[in-house]
């Protein structure tokens, strides 16, 4: 894909996120709109998967370790095809198969379930482990948050991942900078994320997480990457793509009342409008 | 009962797991820095490969397991019952639990058996907090030859599974050519008429023991061993609660969410019965020799049967 079909792409991803959220009265739209561009890229680009056979034992894998932000990964997953779009209103609604949090029995494409934070990454390195075990060639990729990596689980998954040179292990960092109760540089300050995961024993790639250019070539890198595991601590903007609930801490874990939904759509319709104008 | 062989079950779980390991290559083991402890070093010897140190980080062991068995593998994750279950409960609960994946959590060290360590060491506390999690199969073996089945059962078995050994060498029960182990079945080792006396794990012995003291002084009791203690085998308790009308449990745990609690629950709903729970009580271990403590605590076959008999008073 273009950077542009990316961007028109991911787009199409944040409709779904805002969608899901507005309809189900909760969630969390602030940390699945920042990750929109690499839940996009991931599943349009990177990855190795098929919507028709989301169990192939040869598959890449996903865990999205700070698994709140589940409304970005199933509106990829749908708009990937693996379900279909028209669901992601059912979000947190009795009886859907989209629950709050992953659930790996419930959803086609979600490889794990998650939700309690710093667990996801445990289990990714269990997948790559496998995958060394098997001497298979596929990719397992986990997505944490800023806040996340507070839990000490984290670290000693990654302390794992580095002495058991996982390189078959892509682990991403969304740095949005905000977690629940504010700034995560005031709240319990977890920087330098690179450093720490450096000396983890990691490969790290710092990136713009809304670049593609730069998204492209971090998983480039990674993949060229042997002996260690790679860490792509990817800088973002909480909330992406919508103006009031960018870089705010208020759309951590709120939906959009019907008013604030209008304005949130028109905003990322304003943004495809101007994509369509680029490729014009 | 000197020349009774004795094995503690740690070492039954470590001598199944190199006889898996040659029949399914699948069957991955993970230790958290405790092989040694937890009697996998010889599965690590046979299979070096198959054998994960996940240093001493039980969380993050348990995540691995979780993503393995994913991926088609039947890990077997090895600590202390006091950290494969109490330390890990969430990750338990929420990694392997909820998903229902095929882990099966080899947990050695448990009760007030593991002795000198104290009570820091010494998990009462882990059939209660496995009991409450959906899907998850608890199994508390007898002695040797029923870990031994054990371990082998819960790998032929697609889910989690949470295995209950012992640190302290007991005797060999099951040692006969009949012996069969289902799980979720209870066996009934004596039969009787005037009480019901249900132990699991390494108390069994000694209630046999004390049933057989019982039958010196004219009481008839009844011994059944549930080693599974879920899925619970409701029908052995209730016939025999049914035929005694008295029922006694013994376990080497807190008498809170244990055994006594699970054979309470299936009685008080579907055959109510008077049950007198022997365990720990509401309170920690402490340090000594494991015999030394298990007297004090009243789970050796003296204990047992002076409890029983005040009970039928």
């Amino acid at each position: 894909m273009t950077n542009l079909e990316l961007q028109k792409t991911a787009n199409e991803v944040r409709k779904g996120i805002v969608t899901a959220v507005h309809s189900a009265k909760a969630g969390h739209p602030g940390g699945s709109l920042s990750a929109a561009d690499i839940f996009t890229f991931l599943y349009f680009e990177e990855m190795n998967i098929d919507p028709k056979n989301p169990k192939d034992p040869n598959r890449d894998r996903f865990v999205l370790s700070k698994g709140h932000t589940a409304p970005g990964l199933y509106s990829a997953l749908a708009n990937r095809g693996f379900f279909p779009v028209a669901d992601l209103p059912t979000l947190r609604h009795t009886g859907s198969y989209l629950q709050g949090h992953p659930c790996m029995q419930e959803t086609p494409g979600v490889d794990m379930s998650s939700g309690s934070l710093g667990q996801g990454i445990s289990a990714a390195c269990g997948m790559a482990l496998a995958g060394k075990l098997d001497n298979k060639d596929y990719r397992v990729y986990t997505l944490l948050g800023d806040g996340e990596i507070e839990e000490g689980q984290v670290w000693e998954a990654a302390m794992f991942a580095g002495a058991k040179k996982l390189d078959n292990l892509v682990v991403i960092v969304d740095n949005n900078g905000l977690q629940i109760d504010g700034p995560v540089a005031e709240v319990n300050n977890p920087y330098p994320i690179d450093k720490k995961f450096e000396a983890f024993n990691f490969h790290v790639i710092c990136i713009d997480a809304h670049d593609f250019d730069q998204i492209r070539a971090a998983f480039k890198e990674a993949r060229e990457t042997k002996g260690m595991p790679t860490a792509i601590i990817a800088k973002s903007t909480k909330g992406k793509g919508v103006s009031f609930m960018e870089n705010s801490v208020d759309w951590h874990g709120k939906a959009p009342n019907d008013e604030q939904y209008e304005v949130a759509m028109a905003d990322l319709k304003k943004i495809e409008e101007e994509l369509n104008a680029r490729e014009a | 009962m000197a020349d009774v062989k004795k094995v503690a079950t740690r070492d039954s779980y470590g001598n199944a797991l190199v006889e898996l390991g040659a029949e399914n290559p699948n069957v991955i083991v993970l230790d958290a820095d405790l092989a040694n402890a937890t009697k996998t070093l010889t599965f690590k010897k046979a299979y070096p490969d198959r054998h994960i140190d996940c240093g001493i980080a039980e969380a993050n062991m348990t995540g691995v397991a979780a993503g393995l068995a994913a991926c088609g593998k039947i890990p077997f994750i090895s600590s202390f019952a006091m950290f494969a279950a109490g330390r890990n409960f969430e990750q338990v609960r929420n990694s392997i639990g909820y998903p229902h994946l095929n882990v099966k959590i080899g947990a050695t060290h448990a009760g007030i058996s593991v002795g000198e360590d104290g009570a820091s060491h010494q998990c009462n506390e882990d059939m209660a907090l496995m009991r409450t999690i959906p899907g998850m199969v608890i199994i508390n073996p007898a002695d040797d030859v029923e870990a031994r089945a054990a371990v082998k059962a819960a790998a032929a078995y697609d889910g989690p599974v949470y295995l209950r050994f012992g640190r302290l060498a007991i005797p060999v029960i099951n040692d006969r050519p009949d012996y069969k182990f289902e799980i979720g079945k209870g066996v009934l080792l004596r039969e009787g008429k005037d009480v019901t006396i249900i132990a699991t794990g390494l108390v069994v012995g000694p209630a046999l023991e004390a049933a057989e003291a019982l039958a010196a002084e004219g009481i008839s009791a009844e011994v059944i061993n549930i080693h599974t203690i879920k899925p619970i085998d409701e029908e052995i308790i209730i016939n025999s609660a049914k035929k005694t009308g008295k029922v006694v449990t013994v376990e080497e745990h807190s008498v809170i969410g244990g055994l006594g609690s699970a054979v309470s629950d299936v009685l008080s709903a579907k055959c109510p019965t008077l049950v007198h729970k022997i365990g720990v009580q509401d309170r920690f271990g402490e340090s000594g020799p494991a015999a030394e403590l298990l007297h004090k605590f009243g789970l050796d076959a003296e204990g047992i049967l002076a409890e029983v008999k005040g009970f039928l008073k």
